[in-house]
């Protein structure tokens, strides 16, 4: 079967109205049937819907995802609350080990990123990985940094990686692999995005799932959740009106 | 004597600016050499067969084991001197009439 590739973690200058569109063809070009973008919370239905707009133009799918960044785990309930009807996908950059824990334990919360290079800031352990697992949170991989970071930065960086997708592959956490790019230039194909991941370690297999089946998993689930039918997990509206 | 299995690959250069096949095949070992290092880069048997400057592709050869390598590698360019650079693999093939037969399709 085909694989359906996405990436969840696209950038753009939303602002810049040519750019956004240019970066969402070129992903289009790329082989990307499915994109998240990143809109600010207070971003409205309207907006949103012009960039759905665009997409469906050139047949790609266009994911609303936000980017929670608390300092308190009060403050991620509180965004939670707040947002999670009216995105489909919700990140949560984890600056705390106690925002970490909360995220990951939380089954509203789909991707759990650690923004910060430096391993002293990047929370993915043994514990979060087991609370993770027992939630619906993956673990997301930016390639970014190791297109912008050169030298011992780098190789220290990769390091961390290594040691977080071996602890995310023992606890059954689901890797998913994105961009994180602002640029349109800093855009891979799904292959070669996948290619990165044998740079910490994970397998051919699993790299491609997480530019293809993890995220369109998440996406899948989300959509479903959001929709009218749904009423509880497992439990789905199947006929409305007087025949029931 | 062990006959060495070759894989051919067809790829695409998006650039701002025209780019010379030499700055092109420096920047790609560059690139080999800081992410596999020395040992790394002799293993994957890395040579340009073919560049268009206009058209902005090339066909590199590499040694068939050495295809995740180079393909990352070549992922990891973002700039050749000032110029902002990406290297999209388009096709891989084991031969070259084959590879141009893919590409052309």
């Amino acid at each position: 079967m085909k694989r359906i590739y996405a990436d969840l973690h696209l950038c753009p200058n939303l602002r810049d109205f040519a750019s956004v569109s240019e970066m969402v063809s070129k992903a289009s070009r790329l082989g990307y049937s499915l994109i998240g973008i990143v809109f600010p919370s207070s971003s409205t239905e309207e907006e949103i819907g012009r960039l759905r707009g665009i997409g469906k133009e050139v047949g790609v799918d266009l994911v609303s995802r936000v980017d929670l960044k608390p300092r308190t785990p009060n403050e991620l309930l509180y965004g939670l609350r707040r947002l999670r009807r009216r995105f489909e996908l919700i990140g949560v950059v984890c600056g705390s080990k106690s925002v970490a824990r909360q995220a990951a334990k939380d089954r509203r919360v789909d991707l759990l990123s650690f923004s910060s290079v430096d391993f002293r800031w990047r929370f993915f352990d043994r514990a979060e990985a087991e609370l993770a697992s027992g939630g619906l949170a993956c673990f997301e991989v930016d390639v970014k940094p190791l297109l912008s970071l050169e030298g011992v930065v780098r190789v220290r960086f990769l390091s961390s990686l290594r040691r977080e997708v071996a602890i995310a592959e023992e606890f059954g956490v689901p890797v998913v692999l994105s961009s994180g790019v602002s640029d349109g230039m800093l855009l891979r194909r799904p292959r070669e995005l996948a290619a990165f991941a044998s740079l910490f370690d994970l397998g051919e297999v699993s790299a491609m799932d997480a530019v293809s089946k993890n995220p369109v998993a998440i996406v899948r689930r989300n959509r479903d959740k959001l929709g009218s039918r749904f009423v509880a997990p497992g439990i789905r509206v199947v006929r409305r009106g007087k025949g029931c | 004597m062990k006959t060495v299995r070759r894989r051919y690959l067809a790829l695409e250069i998006d650039c701002g600016g025209l780019l010379g096949s030499g700055e092109f095949l420096d920047a790609v070992w560059g690139a080999v050499l800081r992410l596999y290092g020395e040992y790394g880069a002799s293993r994957v048997g890395l040579s340009l067969i073919d560049f268009d400057v206009e058209g902005r592709f090339a066909v590199v050869r590499v040694a068939h084991t050495g295809v995740g390598m180079v393909r990352t590698a070549l992922a990891s360019i973002t700039r050749v001197g000032d110029k902002p650079v990406a290297v999209h693999v388009v096709r891989v093939s084991g031969t070259i009439k084959s590879l141009y037969k893919k590409v052309n399709k």
